[in-house]
């Protein structure tokens, strides 16, 4: 029986660790190495100079959740062209006849989102 | 690491594994030293300019310098700020930059895991980092953060799918997303490599690419002249390097992979030239690629912000899909790919 497989994935688990750890493992020698002298003016948000004002946790504009749901359909789709495509080779012409009638439904909705002008971005 | 693979599991082999990510942290340490310095050094020859030439012999120890000047600053945190989302975001922008390097193959016989994910490891790790981009720009509370991390997310989440189905034609080539399969069906001649009969894919991918390492001329989401720094405007000291090295470990990764998926992979580009070891043909077309990204930037002025989210939906996009079916005509009728 192969190992490879058990083996691959210690492999991730194991740059997974050391990712973690890395960050952890500078961050305490910075702390030894840096001053600490905080004072008040150090802790303002910086607002070009200016005292800031307000809070910044505002209203958003809705464009960018526009986005987001847009990138959710795609992303989905995306799960399901890639199986598609590694077994395309078996699958024959039927499977591609279905991938455009699936790729046509999605465009049908990007164009409809193109021609609402979701992907025009006015301001900001 | 592939003498390891077929042995049962076991403690010594476990120290292994952890030595050659050792190795790899450190070649990625010394990649983005010297990435910076020769960034900073061709753009600056672009540029009529001489570059860092100061600190050590022709400024090789600019990047050193400023890494140390890094570890002794200060570390300041908002007051208004969110205290522990503020501490996590560069860390959690590192660390999936860094697992992604687990699958990348160098060699025949120079990779770590192998994966049969392949590319959809490296996409689904490199979306973790969009949130820790965000978390930044929250966490903050800082207008100019919150602007460049809004906009920073839209733009990366944008990009994402173009790149994603830029690279459905090679899996369609090769019948695989094994990156070590995908550098293995592109043996033999030059024209043998994806990005002749996947040029389509192969240019959506490389914009893309651009986009998602937020480089110019896609440098949004910390445009100086509008938002400062973008999402880590409030960060200082290490934790600011953190979202440098996060995002030049990420420039590592995509010139590996497109190395693999569209230039071929260790192959030479013609079979009389296999003498020279394949780890130097990867190394060539991966410091091409990297050249590539530095000139792109020393060439191109910013975009507009209206005008990035459009190229990504109504250009990039419709060319992705467009490119699957060119390359199921091909595999069909013109028999591509063998």
């Amino acid at each position: 029986m192969s190992h490879i497989y058990v083996n691959s994935y210690v492999i991730v688990a194991v740059f997974l660790v050391l990712g973690i750890l890395f960050p952890i493992a500078v961050l305490f020698v910075g702390r030894l190495l840096r001053p600490d002298n905080p004072t008040p003016a150090k802790a303002v948000t910086y607002e070009s100079g200016n005292v800031p004002t307000v809070d910044s946790r505002v209203r958003f504009n809705i464009r960018y959740y526009q986005y987001a749901l847009m990138f959710v359909v795609f992303d989905v789709e995306i799960a399901f062209l890639y199986p598609w495509a590694v077994a395309y080779r078996k699958l024959g012409l039927f499977a591609l006849a279905e991938m455009v009638i699936f790729i046509g439904l999605l465009l049908v909705g990007l164009i409809y989102a193109w021609r609402k002008k979701v992907l025009q971005w006015n301001s900001i | 690491m592939q003498w390891l693979w077929d042995q049962p599991l076991s403690w010594m082999n476990a120290a292994w594994f952890t030595l050659g990510a050792l190795c790899v942290l450190g070649i990625v340490i010394f990649f983005v030293t010297y990435a910076i310095y020769f960034e900073r050094k061709i753009i600056g020859w672009m540029q009529f300019r001489k570059g860092p030439n100061r600190v050590g012999p022709f400024g090789l120890l600019q990047t050193v310098a400023d890494v140390a000047k890094l570890l002794l600053k200060e570390d300041t945190i908002p007051a208004k700020a969110d205290k522990a989302l503020f501490i996590m975001a560069p860390a959690l922008a590192f660390i999936p930059s860094f697992a992604a390097l687990a699958i990348i193959p160098y060699g025949m016989n120079l990779q770590f895991a192998d994966v049969n994910v392949g590319f959809l490891y490296y996409v689904a790790l490199s979306g973790v980092t969009t949130i820790a981009i965000v978390t930044a720009g929250w966490a903050s509370n800082n207008k100019y953060a919150l602007l460049g991390g809004m906009r920073s997310a839209a733009q990366m989440i944008s990009y994402e799918v173009p790149l994603v189905i830029s690279v459905v034609g090679v899996a369609m080539m090769t019948g695989s997303l094994n990156l070590r399969e995908i550098v293995l069906a592109q043996e033999g001649y030059f024209w043998n490599w994806n990005f002749l009969p996947q040029i389509i894919g192969f240019v959506v991918f490389l914009v893309s690419a651009l986009a998602e390492l937020n480089r110019t001329p896609f440098d949004l989401p910390e445009a100086e002249s509008e938002l400062v720094a973008g999402y880590h405007t409030e960060y200082s000291g290490f934790r600011f390097a953190f979202f440098m090295l996060a995002e030049y470990v990420y420039l590592y990764a995509i010139a590996c992979l497109t190395t693999i998926l569209f230039l071929g992979g260790w192959n030479p580009p013609l079979p009389q030239l296999a003498f020279i070891p394949g780890i130097v043909w990867f190394i060539l077309k991966f410091l091409a690629v990297v050249f590539f990204v530095f000139w792109v930037r020393a060439t191109f002025p910013r975009l507009r912000v209206d005008q990035l989210m459009g190229l990504a939906w109504k250009a990039l996009l419709p060319l992705a899909m467009l490119n699957i079916f060119i390359t199921a005509a091909g595999i069909h009728w013109f028999g591509w790919g063998g």
